[in-house]
C-alpha cells in the first residue's frame, strides 16, 4: 500500500504544481500511515528522476519510453494504469492541470473509479480521511471521504504548499511499460503562443480588472474611468476578453497574464480559480462584489460589498479628492 | 455525419446557493436553471459542424424532468432530436456514474462526433466527456478552441496552459470538451421556437440503462466555505465605504 504522486514535466521542465500535489500527497501519506512513491513520465528523464529522488519520499518510478517524448492520452494513460496494475497504489495524485484534465479521468475509468478532481484541503473528521473539492466555482465546498482500495485525486494550484526536495538520494526504480505507438491515436503537433503582446501588464504597478458584472460593453467606461483616476492599467476576466469587450491580450488568469502589481482591483468578478492563479501575487487585493460570499473575498486584503455601478463612481470622486 | 452534443442542465449563474438541511444538495426550491454554460458552446460548435458536413445534430441530456426545459432550448437553436436520460434520484452524481449512462445511451447512434462542453459549472468535475470517450472506446481532446474536421479524422486546436496552444489532429469517432467563448452563440429565432415542439425526444428512464446508479463518490457534506483571510469589508452607504477604501490605499497600501 502505498500513496503514488505523479510528477508532471513538459520537454524536462517540470509544471511546479507537481511539487505542491507531492506535498499534498506526504500529508495523505501521514493520514493513511503509508509510504509515499512519485512517478515521472516521458522519454529520457534520467536527470528529472534524479531531481525527484531528492524529496522526502520512498522511491521514484521513471517510466522512460520513446513513445511518451510528447504528452498523449493514449500513452500516458497506458503507462499509468502499468504503473498501477505494478505497484498497487491506495491513491494516486496528480496536480490538477490541463494535462492531467485531459487524462487521469481516463486513467481512473480503467479501474472503474471516479477522480476526486480539484482538491483544495484534506480533512480528518471522525478519524476518516476526506478530500475537500469546491463546487460552483469555489462558491461551495463538498466533504468526499476517501473511501475504496484504489481513489484518484488532483490538487489545485496554490491549495497546499509545495514540497521542498529533502537532499535525499532515494532509490529510483526503472518502470519498463510496454506501449504500443500504433494505439495512440492522436498526433499532437508542437505547441506555440500567439503572437506578441504589446501590452504587458506584469510591470503595471496598479491593474483595475473587470469582470462579468459588468454586464455590457457600453459600461465600460464606469471602470476607465477607475484606472484613470488612478493611473492604472485595465485587464479583465476571461469572459469579457471572450466577448470582445477588451482584447485577449488584457486577459488575467491560467490562460491569460500572470500579474503581481502593488493593487489589483477585481470589480464584478467572482474569483474563480484559473482567474486568482493570475493575479495572488498581487500585493495588494481590492475586491468590489455584489455578492459578499463571491470566493473573490477570501484574496482580498479589502473589500467592498456592494453594486459595483455605485460604488465605483464613489471611489473615483473620492481618489479626485484626495488628489486635489 | 452523426454529431452528438451531451448538455446539462445546471442552476443559473446568479442562483442563491443555499445548502439544504441535510446538508446534501442546495434548496431546491431557491434555484433557476439553465444550459450549462460551456454545454452551449458545445451546442453551437456542433450545429456550425453540421452547416459544414451535413448530417444531424443530437442533444443528449441527463437529468430530471426539468431538464426538458434545456432540451428544448438546445433543439430551437437547430439541433433535429434529443435524447433524454430521465434522472430523479441523485442530485450530485459523480462523473464516473453519469458518464457511464450517457454512454449507454449513445451506443446505439454510433455518433462520429461527441461534443460536450469541458465541465460543468455545478459540480466542476471536468471530467464527464473524457470518461465517456473512455467507456466508447473514442479517442478524445479537451479544452478544444478550434475544431477544423478533415473527413475521417480531425484536427483541433487545443488550450494549453500560460497562453500556449497546441493542435492535435484525431480519428473519429471522437469526444471532443469544448471551451466557453470559442464561438458566439446564436439565439432560438421564433420559428426554431415553434419547430422545436415537433421535434423527437426520445425518453429513456436512467433505471434501464443497467447502471448502478448508487455507486460512486458521495459527497457527504456541502457547506459554504469558511474564511481564513480577514478581509477588511468596509460597508455602509457607498460614499462612505469608497472614503474609507480611499484612506486605507492612501496610508497603508501607499498608492494614491
Ligand atoms: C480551462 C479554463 C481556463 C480559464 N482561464 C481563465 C483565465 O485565464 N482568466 C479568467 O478570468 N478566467 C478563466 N477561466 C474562466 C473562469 O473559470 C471563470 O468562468 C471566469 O473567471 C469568470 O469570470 P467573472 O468573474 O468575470 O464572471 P462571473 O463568475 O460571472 O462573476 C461575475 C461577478 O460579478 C458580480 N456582480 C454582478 N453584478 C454586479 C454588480 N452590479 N456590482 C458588483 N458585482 C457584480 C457577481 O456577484 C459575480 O461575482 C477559465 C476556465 C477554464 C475552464
Amino acid at each position: 500500500m502505498s500513496v503514488l504522486v505523479v510528477l508532471e514535466q513538459r520537454g524536462g521542465k517540470w509544471n511546479r504544481t507537481s511539487f505542491e500535489a507531492l506535498a499534498a500527497g506526504q500529508k495523505i501519506g501521514q493520514a493513511l500511515a503509508t509510504p509515499v512513491t512519485a512517478a515521472v513520465l516521458g522519454s529520457n528523464i534520467d536527470s528529472l528522476a534524479t531531481e525527484a529522488a531528492a524529496f522526502d519520499i520512498q522511491k521514484v518510478f521513471a517510466i522512460d519510453d520513446a513513445a511518451l517524448e510528447q504528452y498523449t492520452p493514449d500513452g500516458y494513460a497506458a503507462a499509468l494504469e502499468q504503473l498501477i496494475q505494478a505497484s498497487t497504489p491506495k491513491v494516486v495524485v496528480f496536480p490538477h492541470t490541463y494535462q492531467v484534465r485531459d487524462y487521469a479521468p481516463k486513467l481512473a475509468t480503467r479501474f472503474r473509479k471516479s477522480l476526486v478532481s480539484d482538491v483544495v484541503d484534506l480533512k480528518t473528521v471522525s478519524g476518516g480521511l476526506s478530500y475537500v473539492r469546491q463546487l460552483f466555482q469555489g462558491k461551495l465546498n463538498a466533504d468526499i471521504p476517501a473511501e475504496g482500495d484504489l481513489q484518484f485525486v488532483s490538487i489545485q494550484a496554490g491549495a497546499f504548499r509545495a514540497a521542498e526536495p529533502a537532499s535525499a538520494t532515494n532509490p529510483i526504480e526503472q518502470f519498463r511499460v510496454k506501449l504500443d505507438p500504433s494505439a495512440i491515436r492522436s498526433k499532437p503537433e508542437a505547441p506555440y503562443r500567439e503572437a506578441q503582446r504589446s501590452v504587458d501588464l506584469g510591470a503595471a504597478p496598479v491593474i483595475v480588472s473587470v469582470g462579468r458584472g459588468i454586464k455590457e460593453k457600453e459600461n465600460l467606461p464606469v471602470v476607465e474611468a477607475l484606472a484613470n483616476a488612478l493611473g492604472a492599467e485595465l485587464a479583465a476576466s476571461r469572459p469579457i476578453c471572450d466577448n470582445g469587450w477588451l482584447p485577449m491580450e488584457r486577459q488575467v488568469g491560467s490562460s491569460g497574464q500572470t500579474v503581481s502589481p502593488k493593487v489589483y482591483f477585481a470589480v464584478g468578478i467572482s474569483g474563480a480559480i484559473q482567474h486568482l492563479v493570475g493575479m495572488k501575487g498581487s500585493k495588494t487585493v481590492v475586491a468590489i462584489n455584489k455578492d459578499e460570499n463571491a470566493p473573490i473575498f477570501e484574496t482580498a486584503d479589502y473589500g467592498i460589498v456592494g453594486d459595483l455601478f455605485e460604488v465605483v463612481p464613489a471611489l473615483v470622486e473620492e481618489i479626485q479628492k484626495t488628489k486635489a | 455525419m452523426k454529431i452528438i452534443v451531451s448538455v446539462k442542465q445546471v442552476p443559473a449563474r446568479d442562483s442563491s446557493l443555499r445548502v439544504d438541511a441535510q446538508g446534501k444538495w442546495l434548496e431546491e426550491a431557491d434555484l433557476t436553471y439553465e444550459m450549462n454554460e460551456p454545454d452551449a458552446y458545445a451546442l453551437e460548435e456542433a450545429l456550425q459542424l453540421k452547416e459544414k458536413l451535413g448530417g444531424e445534430v443530437v442533444v443528449l441530456c441527463a437529468g430530471p424532468q426539468r431538464a426538458a426545459q434545456t432540451i428544448r432550448e438546445a433543439l430551437a437553436k437547430g439541433a433535429d432530436r434529443a435524447i433524454h436520460i430521465e434522472w430523479e434520484e441523485r442530485a450530485a452524481p459523480d462523473a464516473l456514474t453519469t458518464a457511464q449512462l450517457l454512454a449507454n445511451a449513445v451506443k446505439p447512434e454510433s455518433p462520429d462526433f461527441i461534443l460536450t462542453g469541458l465541465q460543468s459549472d455545478d459540480l466542476g468535475y471536468g471530467q464527464t466527456g473524457v470518461v465517456l470517450a473512455e467507456l466508447l472506446g473514442f479517442a478524445h481532446a479537451t479544452i478544444v478552441m478550434e475544431v477544423e474536421p478533415q473527413g475521417d479524422a480531425v484536427r483541433v486546436k487545443r488550450e494549453l496552459e500560460d497562453g500556449w496552444f497546441q493542435h492535435v489532429s484525431l480519428p473519429l469517432p471522437v469526444v471532443l470538451t469544448i471551451q466557453s467563448g470559442i464561438k458566439k452563440l446564436r439565439y432560438a429565432t421564433l420559428m426554431g421556437i415553434k419547430k422545436a415542439k415537433t421535434k423527437e425526444v426520445k425518453t429513456i428512464p436512467a433505471s434501464q440503462l443497467g447502471i448502478d446508479l448508487n455507486s460512486g463518490l458521495v459527497m457527504e457534506r456541502i457547506y459554504l466555505p469558511t474564511r481564513s483571510k480577514k478581509t477588511q469589508i468596509f460597508s455602509g452607504e457607498p460614499k462612505q465605504a469608497a472614503h474609507q477604501l480611499v484612506e486605507k490605499l492612501k496610508f497603508e497600501a501607499r498608492v494614491i
